[in-house]
């Protein structure tokens, strides 16, 4: 077991040094640089500023500049705030994406394996077509709808909770980005628990245990369970992401100030210290939160062999 | 052994008056399964509806996309309202250019970038898994790896990237949302062509001297189609909702030119004023993406063979 960890977790290098290369590469071969404004800079400044970020030498150079910084764990300097190093800045920012993030995976999974096991056990009930009703409409609304109809709902409509900001995390600024980001994933969860809840339910070990004659909450918690959350395991490495591309959306109508707001702005100003930071740091949660749910995978399914 | 002739003669009557019986191809099984499910059926008459209304729409009002109408400008939450006098059947956006006509030209690019980026998907996706799947071996798990690798990115960070480097380019989009979503695509195919590869047919067809390349797009290909269908159906919604988050980032269609996304997200911040700017392109929006779900899931239950 302890070499499969470790041989999962040293497969993600070279998948990351993957991502360092193309994202750098990517970035420089842009038109324009951080630098072109509309009101020209002497060409001396232009020259000192160059020189500050390396950037009158090679690329070949200026790549391996960036990665041991980066084996220093440093994301060097962003070219907007130019007071701020990158890592200064995503301190500020993540901990509010990695909080909202926490409560909206929490919440998503909580509800969505209840309603998807609910949906199951009762299937082609009135509570069945009620659980698929709502995650059909939760898939196919956006959270940049859901989010404007919070603000108007519980805001403005009914001054239940403040429209935006973060106050340090405190609960009523919480909910609502917590809704916007999780309803997708509530019903995206839901549907796989019934589709795969439906499925073992059918399979030949439940009917034994339900030929021994044990209780059917026993047979559901001990037996079902477990394999029916296999789909729903291997589903959430990939909705990972999500979560950091929904920060977008939640920052820019919440004001939340997290990483998403950070990212766009970045991409927009080819700030590119800023954007391949921001890109190395999600993509290394990424690609580790895919190893924790492979090795997930193998504790909770037993006929994986390591 | 001898046999009368007018039993003979018998037989050739009774046979003459047997109907041949015609056997039914899975597609015409799967056609007549596909028409009795009323849900996925109504799905396509009203996508169909959608799609003609985006491309004829415009036709229909005095309007053009990129027309500012400037005696509605001066009062845009009244005057601007939907009104069929004034020619502004759904109203105007807070610019006084017509909502009407931007909904239906919105449509036409966030359908195509759904149905082209799925094409774009299905394609790479395809070929990619037959091959994988039809070679094995060493070439396999050499390309399964490079796919693990891909699926491990944080590919929206990427299209991103694309879009601010290379520009906001309709075509671009396609390519770069296609080109991200041909993995799974890539996984489902290879699945099938694994369990495929064996069968006799394709075993006839080697010793009959085909090429490796000619057995895969002659022979696979056309085999694992059903499945192919089933997901790009379900992948043109997924597709429609990427390009509607990229251009609310403000990234997606140049302006004047718009999609669905971009006109929810310009009419969101004005829906206490004038809710009709986000509710039709939204509404546009969620009827289409549900009957391409529903549309999906009608496929799959008609393509599906263990399901007869």
């Amino acid at each position: 077991m302890f070499r499969f960890i470790i041989k999962r977790l040293l497969e993600a290098i070279p998948t990351l040094l993957a991502l360092v290369t193309l994202s750098f590469f990517l970035m420089h071969f842009a038109p324009g640089s951080p630098f072109t404004s509309e009101r020209g800079v002497p060409a001396a400044v232009m020259a000192n500023l160059q020189a500050k970020y390396h950037m009158n030498e090679s690329l070949m150079n200026q790549y391996f500049y960036y990665l041991w910084d980066l084996l220093h764990g440093n994301l060097g300097y962003s070219f907007r705030f130019t007071d701020f190093t990158i890592n200064q800045l995503v301190a500020q920012s993540f901990p509010v994406s990695a909080e909202i993030g926490f409560w909206s995976f929490l919440v998503a999974i909580t509800f969505g394996v209840l309603c998807g096991v609910f949906a199951a056990l009762r299937q082609n009930s009135w509570l069945d077509y009620a659980v698929m009703s709502f995650a059909n409409v939760g898939m196919v609304l956006p959270n940049f709808v859901i989010a404007p109809l919070c603000i108007l709902f519980f805001s403005i409509q009914h001054h239940w909770l403040p429209a935006g900001g973060w106050n340090g995390g405190a609960w009523p600024f919480l909910i609502m980005p917590v809704i916007a980001m999780s309803t997708s994933y509530i019903a995206q969860i839901a549907r796989i628990t019934r589709g795969s809840m439906i499925e073992t339910m059918h399979s030949n070990f439940i009917r034994t245990a339900r030929a021994k004659g044990l209780p059917k909450s026993r047979i559901i918690i001990r037996h079902a369970l477990r394999p029916a959350m296999l789909p729903v395991v291997s589903y959430l490495g990939p909705a990972f992401v999500g979560i950091v591309t929904g920060s977008v959306v939640v920052d820019q109508f919440f004001g939340t100030g997290g990483i998403g707001q950070h990212f766009v702005n970045g991409a927009i100003n080819r700030d590119y210290s800023m954007v391949m930071g921001i890109t190395i740091l999600i993509g290394t949660l990424t690609i580790l939160f895919n190893a924790i749910v492979d090795i997930l995978y193998v504790f909770i399914d037993p006929k994986i062999r390591y | 052994m001898m046999t009368s002739k007018d039993k003979v003669a018998a037989v050739e009557q009774f046979a003459e008056k047997v109907v041949e019986v015609e056997g039914r191809s899975l597609w015409q099984d799967a056609r007549r399964r596909f028409f009795t499910n009323k849900a996925a059926v109504a799905s396509l008459i009203i996508l169909v509806i959608i799609a003609a209304l985006s491309i004829f729409g415009p036709l229909l009002s005095q309007w053009n996309y990129a027309d500012i109408d400037w005696t509605a400008l001066s009062d845009i939450s009244v005057l601007g309202r939907p009104n069929i006098a004034s020619g502004h059947y759904f109203g105007t956006d807070p610019l006084g250019r017509d909502i009407f006509v931007r909904t239906m030209q919105g449509g036409q690019i966030s359908l195509m970038v759904g149905i082209l980026g799925s094409f774009v998907a299905v394609v790479i996706g395809t070929f990619y898994g037959a091959t994988s799947g039809y070679l094995g071996g060493r070439v396999d798990s050499l390309m399964m790896r490079f796919l693990e690798i891909l699926n491990s990115f944080p590919f929206m960070f990427f299209v991103i990237i694309l879009m601010t480097v290379f520009g906001r380019n309709i075509l671009l989009i396609f390519i770069a949302i296609g080109a991200v979503s041909w993995l799974d695509m890539a996984r489902i195919v290879r699945g099938q062509t694994l369990s495929l590869k064996n069968k006799e047919y394709i075993e006839a067809a080697y010793a009959g001297g085909v090429s490796t390349p000619k057995i895969i797009a002659r022979h696979i290909v056309p085999n694992v189609l059903g499945v192919v269908i089933v997901y790009a159906t379900l992948l043109v919604p997924n597709m429609i909702l990427l390009e509607s988050f990229i251009s609310f980032l403000g990234l997606g269609v140049q302006e004047p030119m718009t999609s669905w996304g971009a006109l929810i997200s310009e009419g969101a911040p004005n829906m206490e004023v004038a809710v009709w700017q986000m509710a039709w392109p939204l509404g546009f929006l969620v009827v289409t993406l549900f009957c391409f779900n529903f549309l999906g899931d009608g496929l799959r239950d008609a393509l599906d063979p263990k399901d007869r």
